[in-house]
């Protein structure tokens, strides 16, 4: 892995979050061990592997919102440009102002759709015009056309896909700088989750995006770093912890990964 | 080959399992019936027998001295509205902060778990304790003797269980996602409690202190000795709220065991609002839950 990272010194130099040597707790249990990552920027990376090993707390856990769990613990240092997220003077809801996030399940709030979207905006103080940026941020989530001509009607209103493209119109709006995703097409037809791809490609342009997926399809067609994460038991009690196995290049973990259990997960044999 | 043997579909009615079924359906539609006999009871009785009084003087006009006619009871109308409106303003911030901070910013630690406790304990003390409680606190310490402010925070005791128990359930049932949603755009806690959570909340609230209101406005036992009772029209200032005042609860009370038959009409009549209210507000409450957001 050390190896292959060589190759792209430009993008580690351009890295927006650092992780570096990460442990994470619930109370006791130590649900992940570890994890060294750098998310490039301007870039799309998916973390995949099998459930429970992890994903979704790491990804918690580059915006503070693991915070609102009372057992949470965090060893190791998380970098944002540089700054330590868990000094004890940083504000977490500047960070989650600078990274935001989306779901598995569409969480639409029970408010109108377009206050669902001016919802960040109005928290944060936005002095702009409103209505404009409710409609360049529908329009980026790819949900203007369906929804310009009734944005006084509730989220929920909204089909599942439309309310996925909702929320990400929503942390759109917020105008953060990294965008996390956390299996973000689960729930969704696969018509809309097409649609979130393509979303994701256009929003790179401007947003790092990191994707917690388990369809590996997803993961070659969206992704520019892949990261393969898998847990592993300790101690005789079955508790399992997760770790960080490879990140590289996408079309590197697919064909030609450096680890055994890479190749068996990324080819089906397990997970 | 494949031989099955296909036994009959048809109903057997005098299996034993059958038989016990009719028989157990019987009996608790009997018993649905004996308990729906008092409910209706009550409320025919008291439609009866109020029914005759229900005109315009009786929301226009105090009541008679004792040995005359006619007459109303327009001041325990106003009366209850206005210590009911007394505890409501008590109550209500109260316990929806209350509750508030249980559900969201607790964490479940041992003092959020002993306050829960305090209130199901609250919620099971009868309501003549509330009065004495109220009583002793501004009565008979003379703080503000006999009055609409007693009889107040009397009812307002007696409300707070019911609206902390009734928000804070409501509280619980906002999915964890849309906090974490309000928190992942930048939102500070007290503007995701305000903005998502309290909204989303608001029909389980509603339904909450409108039953309160219901329970609250029928008593009487905390206002015998609180709010007392006044022959007159009440006297909504500051000073005036300082003063005994005539309730409906209280009324009734009092004018049922008159030996006179113009007060014990009145005494019907008055019961027959409280009833009313009560309904209305039972209706509102159904009103409000059915625009449930979760
Ligand atoms: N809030 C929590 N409290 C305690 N343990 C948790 C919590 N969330 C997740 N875990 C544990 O942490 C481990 C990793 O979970 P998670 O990050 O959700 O995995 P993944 O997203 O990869 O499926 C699991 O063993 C899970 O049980
Ligand atoms: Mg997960």
């Amino acid at each position: 892995m050390q190896e292959s990272l060589r190759n792209d010194e430009e993008l580690l130099r351009q890295s927006v979050i650092e992780l570096m040597d990460v442990d994470i707790f619930y109370g006791t249990y130590k649900a992940v061990k570890e994890v060294n990552l750098n998310i490039p920027k301007n870039k799309i990376t998916a973390f995949i592997g099998p459930s429970g090993c992890g994903k979704s707390t790491i990804l918690r856990c580059l915006n503070r919102l693991n915070d609102l769990i009372s057992s949470f613990k965090l060893k190791g240092r998380v970098t944002y440009h540089g700054q330590d997220l868990y000094a004890k003077d940083i504000d977490p809801v500047e960070v989650r102002k600078r990274i935001g996030m989306v779901f598995q399940r569409p969480n639409p709030f029970p408010k109108t759709i377009y206050d669902n979207v001016a919802y960040g905006a109005r928290v944060n103080g936005y002095k702009g015009d409103l209505d404009e940026l409710v409609e360049t941020s529908l329009r980026r989530a790819a949900l203007w056309d369906e929804v310009k001509d009734k944005l006084g009607e509730s989220g929920f209103s909204l089909s599942g896909g439309q309310q996925q493209r909702l929320c990400i119109a929503r942390t759109v709006a917020a105008q953060p700088e990294v965008v996390l995703m956390d299996e973000p097409c689960s729930a969704l037809d696969p018509i809309s989750t097409l649609k979130i791809e393509e979303l994701m490609q256009e929003l790179k342009e401007n947003y790092t995006i990191v994707i917690v997926t388990h369809n590996m399809q997803q993961a070659t067609r969206v992704a520019d770093m892949t990261a393969f994460f898998n847990a592993e038991a300790v101690g005789n009690k079955g508790n399992k912890v997760g770790y960080l196995v490879e990140f590289d290049q996408t079309e590197k973990i697919f064909s030609n990964p450096e680890e055994q259990s890479t190749k068996d997960y990324v080819s089906g044999r397990f997970g | 080959m494949i031989t099955t043997t296909i036994g009959s579909l048809k109903k057997n009615s005098s299996s034993p399992r059958v038989i016990l079924g009719t028989v157990m359906t019987g009996l608790s539609g009997l018993c649905m019936i004996l308990t729906l006999i008092p409910l209706i009871a009550v409320l025919f009785f008291v439609f009866v027998q109020g029914f005759s009084r229900l005109d315009t003087d009786l929301f226009t006009q105090l009541p008679p001295p004792p040995g005359l006619d006619e007459g109303g009871l327009a001041n325990a109308i106003i009366g209850t509205l206005v210590v009911v409106g007394i505890a409501v303003v008590i109550a209500v911030p109260v316990g929806v902060l209350a509750a508030v901070y249980l559900s969201e910013f607790s964490h479940g630690n041992k003092f959020a778990t002993s306050i829960r406790f305090a209130t199901n304990v609250l919620s099971g003390v009868p309501s003549i304790i509330a009065g004495i409680f109220a009583f002793g606190l501004l009565v008979s310490s003379g703080i503000v003797g006999f009055s609409a402010i007693a009889g107040g925070v009397a009812l307002a005791v007696l409300m707070l269980p019911t609206i902390i128990r009734t928000t804070d359930e409501a509280l619980k049932i906002v999915p964890q996602e849309i906090r974490w949603a309000a928190l992942g755009v930048g939102a500070y806690n007290y503007q995701t409690v305000l903005k998502i959570v309290l909204p989303a909340a608001l029909p389980g609230i509603v339904t909450g202190i409108t039953l309160a209101i219901a329970r609250a406005a029928g008593e009487t036992a905390p206002l015998i000795f609180t709010a007392l009772f006044s022959n007159f029209w009440p006297n909504i200032s500051p000073q005036g709220l300082a003063e005994p005042i005539a309730t409906l609860s209280v009324l009734v009370y009092n004018f049922a065991i008159l030996p006179f038959k113009p007060q014990q009409e009145l005494a019907w009549a008055g019961s027959l609002i409280l009833v009313l209210l009560v309904l209305g507000t039972s209706i509102l409450a159904r009103l409000a839950t059915r625009r449930k957001v979760y």
